[in-house]
């Protein structure tokens, strides 16, 4: 039996704890902190859980999901560092999702907002879990206090133990933990360690799932099992907004094992996203016999509005779109008066293909909808999303609809989205039994939210001393916003163009211009979202006018980023963004790859830098070029710089991470579309990189700063694709405009 | 009926023998720990050893697997002690998201059975596993690690 107190002071009101059998269990949900990427969920508070047990073990709950990022690790370890808490005895548990009402029926978060995107889980809470660890610290010091009848002064904590010097007396947080439960909570904010104390902060952690992994252990979504849990697969219509025509499952219902088929309608043309297709599930005592069920379907598809769309086509459609006059999203000083007057002026277009996210685990759910209440257990991101898309298609109350995150095998941005959860409890509503939905690759690479591609033309004008005095950007694409809720068409744009990205602000006659082109291919987020795109462009295109002038490309940014200084940056990672602090990862990467120094012939070096979400990062990539155009990237060299480093070995991890997903997509990554279908099945025509691709070393370079902790788990990719098409010019003379490369060097 | 051991067990399977073993070992004997990611053997998260040999379960046939000896993940530090591979990987902090790591350590651990010292070159020609979050540097890193910790073994 538990006893939880909740006091009545406006400050208390965010202080929550209870004592649970001997165990000092700490909620801390602090307001005010800034609302997540996605706008996911109330205003609100936010919040933590730390249970420490008589045996002096910790346990440490994180609220975001974990999908490779570190959060199962940096998390915990904000709370420990101000917890005193012995890391090595500390361990880790994904915190379920939690929503409270309040009085008015509105909901808010109970402990912390919850979910990954925008890389923000440790600058979201960055305050509120080392708030949440100064506070059970504080309760741990009172009843130390009042045991030994000593001031609390006199108290200090470390490795897990309140100590007394002068009278030598210690005791374990494991002692203490019954007492410090029945503490009344301190007033206010708990003051926080100055950074030269951090002990936790800032050392080189594993991930404390470790041992786990390497042993197999069941962690994942598709390892997720309810009790009674049924099987599912679906067949889904390839075309995008098709329909089942006809549908003939006799042979699938004969299928040994097979309990029930269940039809899944499109969701409504135009609309928000349920599922994302049409489809006929097939449910079986196990996985086998539904996969054998699904292969005896027989099913004519409706090939629906989109059968004639083709990649071609809508290449040839957003070169048409640019011929005409777009959105203007960002206009200043005088642009045709500047390029008219430039004393040198260059042009490129560059096209960016669709892609993939192919998490490494398939799309998987589990789900139970039962009598007034929901049950979801699975791989998500996003899991406020996943309750009101269930509540959205049951009806079922929101703080009924249970959801538990489990590992995710990789998101990348491809479970910012539920409609594999809505599959799950679709199927599950029909069928009256928790049922777990297993996509396969095929399911997967078909049925993906594709990052949109793109067509982006770009012209520069300079004067007579160099110096860019002119630049546009005209972008013509199919947004990732389609079919969000509320959207208009005039902010489309919003998506794909982030109007303070470098190199605004630093060309006085500057402009971007939107064109919102038609395509019926679900489009969504994929990791860095449209900074892959624009980071590419810029950065190759920027390369593009130093060569042609003969000018270093390092030396051109240099002078183009110029000093240290704030800038207004009202995009995702803002309110400012500090060329110089991009400038400055620039000339470390550059200066650790030894640039400019001579390379054999038929090797190149390339370089470039962005600003993602608060973090700024420099590649600097060396690739060769054979006789035969075979491309090789030897080596890669990173700087980074993202204000204070929680853990600097997954900064590092996320780095090399960075660079080899930038890597693999630049090299062969493309969705293709014919006959309103995706062309791509597997990973045979989807190519991934494997390790003979990879380069022989990554070299990362961690700039230390004061700055507030900005995320890692997307910086890594922007610049990576453009210092790669860089170094290949500088190999070869050859310009990369189109991605993926694929074959382009052979030709 | 097929039979088969996997982890030092014997088992006897008398269902679909056109099953893939890999839904055999997860679904049937409730290993976890091999995972599935493709169904066409080109990703890797699916590998075992089979009679010695890293194999993709997915594309293994139950009836290909009969009288075979089948070792997966949970089966490598059987005596509770980590293999000079699993440590590597713990060392070197391998993993990001982690679900290729198992079928990684399978394919390295052959490896590193027919080639106890390999070089990057035969390391890249060996090791065909897809691992999505490209944590492939330090998996390179991992296998000499596992080499020279086998070596001090042996």
């Amino acid at each position: 039996m538990s006893t939880a107190r909740t006091t009545t002071s406006t400050r208390r009101d965010f202080i929550k704890f209870a004592a649970l059998g001997g165990s000092l269990v700490v909620a801390a949900p602090l307001a005010g902190l800034p609302r997540r990427a996605r706008g996911d969920e109330a205003d609100g508070a936010i919040g933590f859980f730390i249970r420490i047990d008589a045996d002096n073990s910790v346990v440490i709950g994180y609220p975001n999901p974990e999908m490779g990022q570190g959060v199962a690790t940096s998390l915990p370890m904000l709370v420990a560092e101000e917890l005193d808490a012995d890391w090595s005895r500390v361990t880790t548990t994904q915190m379920p999702l939690a929503i409270s009402r309040n009085d008015d029926g509105s909901l808010r978060w109970t402990h912390v907002g919850q979910g990954a995107g925008g890389s923000t889980s440790i600058s979201g809470h960055w305050q509120a879990l080392r708030q949440a660890g100064a506070v059970a610290r504080k309760l741990l010091l009172q009843a130390a206090a009042d045991r030994w009848d000593v001031p609390e002064a006199e108290l200090t904590t470390s490795d897990s133990r309140v100590r007394h010097a002068a009278s030598g007396r210690s005791a374990a947080y494991g002692d203490l933990a019954a007492d410090a439960g029945r503490q009344t909570p301190p007033e206010g904010e708990v003051p926080l360690k100055p950074r030269q104390d951090f002990r936790i902060i800032g050392t080189p952690q594993p991930h404390k799932d470790l041992e786990k992994i390497v042993t197999g252990q069941p962690l994942y979504g598709i390892d997720a099992e309810m009790d009674g849990m049924l099987h599912a697969v679906i067949a889904r219509c390839p075309y995008f907004d098709g329909e089942v025509k006809t549908l003939d499952d006799s042979a699938a219902r004969a299928v040994d094992g097979v309990r029930d088929i269940v039809k899944i309608d499109r969701p409504p043309l135009g609309e928000p996203y349920t599922v994302l297709a049409a489809g006929v599930a097939v449910v079986a005592d196990s996985l086998w016999a539904a996969l054998k069920g699904r292969e005896a379907l027989k099913i004519e598809w409706d090939r629906g509005p989109h059968a004639d769309e083709s990649s071609a086509g809508l290449e040839r459609h957003c070169a048409e779109l640019l011929q005409g006059a777009g959105q203007i999203v960002r206009d200043d000083g005088d642009l045709s008066s500047a390029m008219d007057g430039a004393a040198e002026t260059f042009e490129a277009t560059y096209w960016v293909p669709y892609v993939s996210h192919a998490t490494l685990e398939p799309q998987v759910c589990v789900a139970h909808v039962y009598d007034g209440g929901c049950r979801i257990l699975g791989p998500i991101q996003m899991p406020a999303a996943a309750q009101r898309m269930a509540n959205q298609l049951t009806g079922i109350d929101r703080l009924s609809i249970d959801v538990q995150m489990t590992r995710l095998g990789g998101g990348f941005g491809r479970r910012l989205t539920v409609d594999y959860v809505a599959e799950a409890v679709l199927v599950s509503q029909a069928v009256g039994a928790p049922v777990k939905v297993q996509w396969t690759r095929e399911d997967d690479l078909k049925h993906d939210r594709y990052r949109p591609g793109g067509l982006h033309q770009l012209k520069a004008g300079l004067d007579d001393d160099g110096a860019l005095v002119a630049w546009t950007q005209r972008l013509a694409s199919p947004s990732k916003y389609y079919r969000r809720p509320n959207m208009t068409d005039d902010r489309l744009w919003q998506a794909e163009l982030y109007p303070d990205d470098f190199p605004a602000q630093l060309v006085p006659n500057f402009r971007l211009e939107y064109f919102p082109a038609q395509s019926g291919a679900p489009r969504d987020s994929w990791r860095a979202p449209a900074h892959t795109a624009n980071a590419f462009v810029i950065q190759s295109f920027l390369d593009e006018i130093a060569t042609a002038r003969g000018e270093d490309p390092l030396a051109f940014r240099l002078r183009l980023l110029g000093e240290s200084r704030d800038m207004d940056y009202g995009n995702h990672g803002g309110p400012t963004f500090n060329p110089g602090r991009l400038a400055h990862v620039l000339s470390l990467a550059t200066e650790k790859a030894g640039w400019g120094t001579p390379l054999p012939q038929g090797h190149g070096r390339g370089l470039a830098c962005h600003f993602t979400f608060g973090g700024y990062a420099a590649h600097v990539v060396e690739a060769a070029v054979d006789g035969d155009g075979a491309l090789r990237v030897l080596n890669v060299v990173t700087a980074v710089d993202i204000g204070i480093v929680v853990n600097p070995n997954h900064v590092r991890a996320q780095m090399e991470g960075g660079v080899c997903d930038g890597l693999s997509t630049a090299l062969d990554q493309e969705i293709t579309i014919r006959d309103g279908r995706v062309e791509q099945e597997n990973f045979d025509t989807y190519r991934m990189m494997r390790i003979n691709g990879s380069p022989a070393a990554i070299e990362t370079h961690i700039v230390g700063s004061d700055a507030e902790p900005k995320g890692m788990g997307e910086i890594g990719i922007p610049p990576l694709a453009p210092a790669l098409v860089n170094a290949i010019f500088a190999a070869t003379g050859k310009r990369i405009r189109r991605l993926p490369i694929g074959d382009q060097l052979r030709a | 009926m097929v039979t088969l051991t996997v982890n030092g067990s014997r088992h006897g399977f008398d269902g679909d023998d056109d099953m893939p073993l890999l839904w055999y070992l997860r679904e049937n004997l409730n290993l976890k720990g091999t995972k599935f990611g493709c169904g066409i053997a080109e990703c890797g998260a699916c590998t075992v050893l089979m009679d010695g040999s890293a194999v993709r379960a997915c594309s293994v046939p139950m009836a290909a697997a009969d009288g075979a000896e089948i070792t997966t993940i949970e089966g490598l530090a059987a005596g509770g002690e980590l293999t000079a591979v699993q440590r590597a990987w713990v060392e070197l902090d391998v993993p990001q998201c982690g679900y290729c790591q198992a079928g990684q350590i399978m394919a390295a651990t052959d490896l590193l059975n027919q080639v106890p010292t390999p070089t990057d070159a035969e390391i890249d020609a060996f090791m065909t596993n897809i691992c999505r979050c490209g944590t492939y540097t330090r998996i390179r890193a991992a296998i000499h690690r596992a080499a020279e910790l086998g070596r001090d073994e042996a």
